[in-house]
């Protein structure tokens, strides 16, 4: 893999949350990889740190917590239209949290998407207005931005008068398939419908082209049908404009469909990483074929009952010694498991897993 | 069949769904108590503020000899029963008391003054822009002794009527501006407070707990005694609205905060802030307008108490000073008991504070009823 194919690159995350109780690790020595054009899928319980991840890929890590250590690099690169590419490596950890630069970035290069269409749009703003604000927060560097004037601004920039901005919005919302987008352009977000809303927050993500977008469990609040247009929505997007996708979710069924390489994390570690076909024929951690065998099948007996993991995630604040699994884990081997911290190997050619199995101890 | 389509199609097209503000307007329509106070208050403005020297028949300053008089009451039926369709008063007539050498003045029937309506008289500037002459009513002043006060005239012979008029403007603007500065100090260190928390939050809340813990009328007194006695009365005036609007923005401030404190934690913020917002725009462009319709409802039913603060102020002697007119520095005039023993028209101001106070009562409610979502009845 050569370094241009890469777009982010974290390196030995950590996120802490110092309160009063004590320190809780978020995130806990993550490092994956997001190659330009292609799907990383996240999934884990809920958290075990991937929200967590993606806030902090954008700087956005919610006070009381912090990044400790790591590096997230972000591969930006400048240039094209005949002029030679020249990558920019900027560590994302390093910039000022409300910083121009990093701003830039959010939204410009690196969108994102939320769990909650419902709550993720201001309520006092027209769909349109959403998606001018971006696409004017972006436009190079912005001037003044005076008052409820969004359109004037990209105006300054882009040199189109007002009708065409509406335009532009009007094109992103029949980008995103929502019918009539002449009309839905004037609605507020409670006149629209949760997939609606949703498509929305998708138009405005992708307004300005991102290199990148990050899905954060952008279907989970949605009926299944909704969900499976939303994912096409994503990948016909995906196809026409090579960006990459970052998708976390708990679903596994959606990640098995979007994603192409995953991330399995469990209490801000990631326990195993593999290509997608992979991981869900070949799981090597028992914590991953837990996750599988808990998804419910069709056709199965009707008197069987739905494996669970056994016992619960345990308390952040004490955590257990050795692997963070081994209380739950069916494979646990005492005197190893629940003294030795297992490391990160690899087992195959595109397959890394963290368990004692597979290591010589 | 055609007809029927297009009808359809007209009926579909009325279906908008309502927004935030017809719907308030709706709820706000049904009670009627509040529409009431609404109109009270727009006509007291458009009286008062807009159309106070075309009401008034005199203007402010101006004497006559007429000292402390009666109200002259505008009648229709003479000393002999006869009805006449214009309007008349009775003019006024000295009277020396034998035993306290005080002078009073009677109506006297035999001096029948018609009132007129749109008169030429003392040239005036109408909203300050159009000059013009014409008042709404007066009597004829070929006759020197000619007057209408018809609510009695003041120690120094003005007009009362005239002066409640020109009064009530300084004091209901002093509301609104005074309020309009209130929102704008509560409103940015609110946000700021609420959206910052930590040390910015402590900062701000413990200094609007400082202005709240201190007695108001020492602390107007103290502000007010600083202000040099030989500025102008205009300039008096603002520093008089920026001393209510400072002491007064704590409350609103610590109910934006709060309000700003549930809200920054929805998720439509961190969107914004994924797609690139700044701090300053997240909490002015976002946060900000969802706090709106509760603002506008405390700052209706807070300009009463500022209204009256400065009725108070001037009152004490702290305040507005005559040249300037207020309702208090008028009440100040009335707050003795020789005022009201003998001249108790010099009290007409009251009716009209109280009107105003309680007809802001009567809008605010309103508009919390209206405003509020989860109000169901």
């Amino acid at each position: 893999m050569s370094s241009g194919d890469t777009l982010v690159e974290v390196k030995d995350l950590k996120v802490e949350f110092d309160v009063r109780e004590g320190i809780i690790k978020a995130v806990d020595g993550l490092s994956l990889t997001v190659k330009r054009g292609r799907t990383l899928g996240v999934i884990g319980e809920s958290g075990c740190g991937k929200s967590m991840t993606a806030r902090a890929i954008l700087n956005m890590v919610p006070k009381p917590g912090k990044i400790t250590g790591g590096e997230i690099l972000y591969y930006r690169q400048v240039g094209g239209n005949g002029k030679p590419l020249i990558t920019d490596v900027i560590n994302i950890t390093k910039l000022d949290p409300d910083g121009e630069l990093i701003r830039q970035i959010r939204g410009g290069e690196i969108g994102m998407i939320f769990q909650e269409p419902m709550s993720s749009l201001t309520p006092v703003y027209t769909a349109g207005t959403h998606i001018n604000e971006a696409v004017t927060l972006h436009r190079l560097i912005p001037i003044r931005k005076v008052g409820d004037q969004l359109v004037e601004t990209i105006q300054a920039h882009r040199k189109v008068s007002k009708q065409e901005a509406r335009e532009i919005a009007i094109e992103m919302l029949r980008k995103v398939g929502i019918p009539k987008p002449e009309q839905r352009v004037d609605a507020y977000p409670h006149q629209l419908s949760g997939g609606q809303r949703q498509r929305v927050m998708i138009a405005v993500a992708l307004s300005c082209e991102p290199k990148m977008l990050i899905a954060d469990e952008p279907t989970t609040a949605l009926d299944v049908s909704i969900e499976a247009q939303i994912l096409d929505l994503m990948r016909e997007l995906q196809e026409t404009v090579d960006m990459a996708i970052m998708f976390i979710t708990h679903n596994l069924g959606v990640i098995a469909e979007m994603a192409e390489e995953i991330v399995v994390m469990y209490m801000g570690k990631q326990v195993e990483q593999a290509s997608a076909v992979e991981l869900f024929y070949e799981p090597q951690h028992p914590y991953t074929r837990a996750l599988l065998q808990s998804i419910p099948h069709v056709g199965k007996k009707s008197r069987q009952r739905l494996a669970s993991i056994a016992g619960m995630v345990p308390d952040p604040f004490h955590l257990p010694p050795g692997c963070v699994f081994h209380p739950r884990c069916s494979s646990f081997m005492p005197g190893k498991c629940d003294v030795i911290v297992p490391g990160w190997k690899q087992i195959g050619p595109n397959h890394w897993v963290r368990c004692l199995l597979y290591e010589e101890v | 069949m055609a007809q029927a389509t297009t009808k359809g199609a007209s009926e579909t097209k009325k279906q908008v769904s309502q927004s935030y503000w017809s719907l308030v307007w709706w709820k706000f329509k049904k009670n009627k108590t509040a529409v009431v106070g609404g109109i009270i208050l727009i006509v007291f403005y458009l009286c008062f503020v807009g159309l106070a020297e075309f009401l008034a028949p005199y203007s402010l300053e101006r004497r006559s000899n007429y000292t402390e008089a009666p109200p002259q009451i505008i009648r229709f039926i003479d000393a002999q029963g006869k009805f006449h369709l214009r309007p008349f008063v009775y003019g006024l007539e000295k009277h020396i008391d034998q035993e306290t050498r005080k002078r009073t003045f009677k109506e006297d029937p035999s001096r029948v003054y018609p009132i007129y309506f749109f008169v030429r008289r003392e040239p005036y500037k109408l909203f300050g822009l159009f000059p013009t002459d014409i008042h709404l009513f007066g009597v004829d002043e070929s006759d020197p002794a000619a007057s209408i006060f018809i609510m009695g005239t003041d120690s120094n012979g003005r007009d009362y009527f005239s002066r409640i008029l020109y009064g009530g403007r300084l004091s209901l603007m002093i509301g609104l501006l005074g309020q309009f500065l209130t929102l704008l100090l509560g409103c940015v260190l609110g946000v700021i407070s609420g959206y910052y928390g930590g040390a910015t939050d402590m900062f701000v809340q413990r200094t609007t707990e400082f202005l709240n813990a201190f007695p108001d009328i020492p602390l107007f007194m103290a502000l007010a005694a600083a202000i040099p006695k030989h500025w102008s009365p205009v300039t008096v005036y603002f520093m008089l609205t920026i001393i209510l609007a400072f002491v007064r923005w704590g409350g609103l401030a610590r109910q934006v905060r709060g309000l700003i404190l549930s809200l920054r934690e929805r998720e439509y913020v961190l969107a914004a802030r994924s797609a690139g917002a700044s701090d300053a725009r997240l909490m002015f462009r976002h946060l900000l307008p969802g706090t709106m319709s509760h603002v506008i409802v405390i700052a209706t039913l807070s300009i009463p108490g500022m209204i009256l603060s400065e009725t108070a102020l001037s009152w004490l002697g702290l305040g507005l000073r005559p040249p300037l007119t207020s309702w208090g520095v008028l009440l100040q005039e009335a707050g003795t008991v020789y005022a009201i023993r003998y001249a108790p028209w010099l009290l007409w101001t009251i009716p009209f504070l109280l009107i105003t106070i309680l007809a802001y009562n009567m809008l605010g409610d309103g508009l919390r009823d209206a405003m509020d979502p989860y109000g169901g009845r």
